[in-house]
């Protein structure tokens, strides 16, 4: 750090210089900034995301102090719009997916046996395109008001008559920059694991939170194109009076909706499947048995993910599309549910019978379970064409997508948080602050959205920024206010817990959790090159089974001991010398020049087209830089 | 020169796919659903304009189907630019590099000519629906094709620098790749706006 600071401004030309010359050898800032290492890229993102939790959970506490009591003046109607539309878009698109990107950059080369993904760079690329996007977003509330359409952008909210302001510009050239970001880090991940699995992991020997990831990026890769595109077609009527969405001119505003939910379906799955990928590793651990139906849960994801291209038109049932059409999505909606609760099965009779080992991550875990289940029974309700009728656009939907979204993705990635923290801090999170932060998140949770089931049934409408006093919404929506209050101490809870636990000098002992995968093999914290020696696999749950054989009654029995020697034969004879052999790809400073060509151009075409030519060769700059430097020494 | 030393020997896959060309092959996979949705609102629009010129007032289809044979032919030339690498031929692979980007260049000029002369007769973006979805989804192939023409030119370059050797020959493939996907797609294209019953 020091020595970063020592030094006066560099041109970028005497930057990119040094980058070739000084190679590995950053210091401080300058070492994170040119990174290619996949386990900084993930803690990058899992920090940038939670940051854009922070202000996302803010916008929520926001929503709820307004709507807490009759006629609210927290916020007037034109800021409720801005907070409620800013609040929906960071949680997606900047909290969730990020978070599971997070555990796709650091899981994903540890799980399969490599020593980093298949395109490094291209890695760093897509957080520094991520990172980019997601101020350029939030730049708009400084700018003049910040995008008011909601996170779906219904046309015609989103012409120029009727949002004249800049915010939609925002707003729809931020997403294409965070599109940019997800399609190249799914391209990566599909590669790496496709390819660059450790002799022996074979498809079906791969953790199913590989799987999940695998299922994910294809989704990614197949719906981004048609928001892009969907996106594009906004952009073009916004910016030079195209007519797509203008029915004076023939078009329908109905086009939009298909290509937003045309995307907006695969992308639920999107959020959900990393967090099922993420509890299908820890309740295994926590049960000490192997997953129940591993091929079940396996082909049931893949399963999920094909169906997810025929659901969209749910969230359209009452357009007019006509009874046959409903019919049809309805019955592919129902249908969808099978696989989810093949999937919930399957955790359950993992659970059945084991010998629990009930810490923190297996608490999120279970509620993950429970809380989505509710959530999934709510979603085959409104999959039903005529009682969705009657939840469409009240808050009885608002609590059903928080019930899978927060509910199930947020619980699911938390157990993710405590269970592999260990592996790269080399500190534990501490148990009693763990368990606190869950029971207070559960029950805050629970105290939030259960009320809105309620409400949305009494017919409270989505979208209202105040209500008149006396329809029997007072007490429900204060309880649901007192509940949202409840998370936040919570994630205030977790805050301290991480900030004390990396203070500890309590250091983690090794394999803390009694691991089944690859993973637990290494030293913690992870060094840069992962693997000293890539591993050979020899079966599903590797690790398991280097540790433990069955005795006749098919119980567990140790063969080398638990804990003190997690590592593999063969790991300490090599000890720490071998890794100067290993061949690491360089770090580059092309990624973050290419990645601020992008926001340049957003703004330039929102306010003059010299900053678009200028934000062209910037990413020209980089792409090239990027193309004819050497990937590694 | 000084870049062009042997980087480590390609390590193994375990599909035994290079990296790179996977990448291309998910990446085009991808560019289907993009021009997949350009062209379904194409269709949906199609015949909906409430106002004139309509695709039969403009359209001009010797023109475009000799612009069309011009893009067709850069895949030839392309195919013909990757063998000459392979069996390392440095004044094919220049050559042809340098006339696959041309006739990408022909084809441009083509578009251009043809937007402006649809514009000379009123058609612009904001006219009607035909304007707004004719001139998004051809000024998109069109640009993928300016994208193309980049890289080819790039690849000349490179190729007048003798970086291009034939250990390299991967990056003309997934230059090619690229180029026979805009290709065919531009088949699709035209045939959906040009040739199904222009009114």
């Amino acid at each position: 750090m020091a020595r970063a600071l020592e030094r006066r401004p560099l041109s970028i030309g005497e930057a990119l210089r040094r980058a070739r010359e000084e190679g590995a050898t950053y210091r401080g800032i300058w070492s994170w900034i040119v990174t290619v290492d996949h386990k900084r890229i993930g803690t990058m993102y899992g920090v940038t995301a939670f940051a854009f939790f922070l202000m996302g959970g803010i916008e929520a506490l926001l929503i709820r102090l307004q709507l807490a009591t009759p006629n609210g003046s927290v916020l007037d109607a034109e800021k409720y719009n801005q907070v409620f539309t800013m609040h929906g878009t960071t949680m997606v698109f900047l909290v969730v997916m990020p978070l599971s990107a997070t555990f796709f950059n650091l899981m994903i080369p540890l799980m399969i046996g490599a020593r980093d993904v298949a395109f490094p760079r291209l890695n760093a690329f897509s957080y520094w395109v991520f990172l980019a996007g997601g101020l350029f977003m939030n730049v708009s509330f400084l700018t003049g008001g910040a995008p008011d359409a909601g996170w779906f952008g219904y046309a015609n909210l989103t012409s120029k008559a009727f949002s004249p302001g800049h915010g939609i510009d925002y707003w729809f050239l931020g997403l294409q920059i965070l599109g940019i970001a997800s399609m190249a880090s799914a391209f990566n991940f599909i590669v790496t694991i496709l390819n660059m699995r450790a002799p022996g992991m074979s498809l079906f020997r791969m953790p199913v939170f590989v799987w999940m990831t695998l299922v994910t990026s294809f989704l990614i890769i197949f719906a981004f194109p048609v928001i892009t595109v969907g996106l594009f077609q906004l952009m073009f009527d916004r910016l030079w009076g195209a007519n797509f969405f203008n029915p004076a001119a023939g078009g329908t505003p109905l086009l939009w909706q298909h290509m937003f939910w045309l995307f907006g379906h695969p992308e639920v799955y999107i959020l959900i499947l990393p967090a099922m990928g993420i509890v299908s590793e820890v309740l295994p651990t926590f049960a000490r048995k192997p997953l129940f139906g591993y091929p079940f849960v396996v082909f049931s994801g893949v399963l999920i993910g094909l169906m997810s291209w025929g659901v969209w038109a749910h969230h359209m049932y009452t357009t007019g599309l006509g009874s046959v059409a409903n019919s049809a999505f309805g019955i592919s909606t129902i249908l969808i549910a099978v696989p989810t609760g093949v999937k919930i099965f399957n955790w359950i009779a993992t659970l059945w019978g084991g010998s629990i080992n009930f810490k923190t991550p297996l608490y999120f875990s279970v509620g993950f379970i429970s809380m989505f289940i509710v959530g999934g029974l709510t979603g085959v309700m409104h999959s039903m064409v005529p009682s969705d009728y009657q939840q469409q656009d009240t808050y009885f939907v608002v609590a059903h997508f928080h019930q899978v979204l927060f509910g199930g993705a947020m619980f699911g990635l938390f157990a993710g948080i405590y269970y592999w923290f260990p592996l790269f801090t080399g500190r534990m999170l501490k148990e009693t602050w763990g368990q606190l932060h869950f029971w207070l998140m559960f029950v805050g949770f629970n105290l939030t959205f259960q009320p809105m089931m309620i409400l949305g049934m009494l017919g409270m409408p989505r979208r209202i920024y105040t209500y008149e006093g006396g329809m029997g919404w007072d007490a429900l929506n204060l309880m649901a206010t007192v509940g949202a209050f409840t998370i936040a101490t919570s994630i205030l809870v977790f805050i301290y817990n991480v900030v004390v636990s990396l203070r500890s000098r309590e250091r983690a002992p090794a394999d803390p959790w009694d691991g089944r995968t690859l993973e637990w093999t290494l030293p913690m914290p992870v060094p840069a090159y992962n693997f000293a020696e890539i591993p050979t696999v020899h079966s599903r749950d590797d690790l398991w089974h280097r540790k433990y054989v069955e005795d006749e009654q098919g119980r567990p029995v140790l063969v080398v001991a638990a804990g003190g020697s997690g590592e593999p034969p063969g790991h300490n004879e090599h000890g720490d010398g071998g890794h100067h052999a290993i061949h690491m790809p360089s770090p580059s400073f092309f990624p973050l020049i290419a990645a601020i060509g992008l926001p340049i151009i957003g703004f330039g075409l929102i306010y003059d087209w010299a900053l678009v030519a200028v934000g062209v060769v910037v990413l020209l700059v980089g792409l090239y830089g990027w193309a004819l430097e050497p990937a590694s020494e | 020169m000084q870049h062009a030393q042997a980087l480590e020997p390609a390590l193994e896959t375990s599909t035994g796919l290079d990296n790179r060309k996977l990448l291309m092959w998910l990446f085009l996979a991808s560019e289907c659903l993009f021009f997949g949705s350009l062209i379904a609102a194409y269709m949906l629009y199609r015949d909906r304009s409430v106002v004139g010129p309509y695709p039969g007032d403009l359209f001009d289809i010797p023109f475009t189907s000799v612009s069309s044979f011009v893009l067709l032919m850069s895949s030839l030339s392309m195919v013909l630019a990757l063998a000459a690498i392979q069996r390392g031929d440095q004044r094919g692979l220049r050559i042809w590099l340098l006339c696959t980007a041309l006739l990408g260049i022909t084809f441009l000029s083509g578009q251009a000519f043809e937007f402006t002369e649809f514009y000379r007769e009123g058609l612009s973006l904001d006219t009607n629906l035909f304007g707004t979805t004719f001139f998004v989804l051809t000024g998109f192939h069109g640009a993928h094709v300016s994208v193309g023409v980049l890289i080819l030119l790039s690849l000349f370059v490179m190729a007048l620098r003798g970086r291009l050797t034939p250990e390299k020959s991967l990056n003309v493939e997934l230059a090619g790749l690229y180029w026979h996907f805009v290709d065919v797609a531009w088949v699709v294209i035209f045939t959906v706006v040009y040739l199904v019953t222009p009114t």
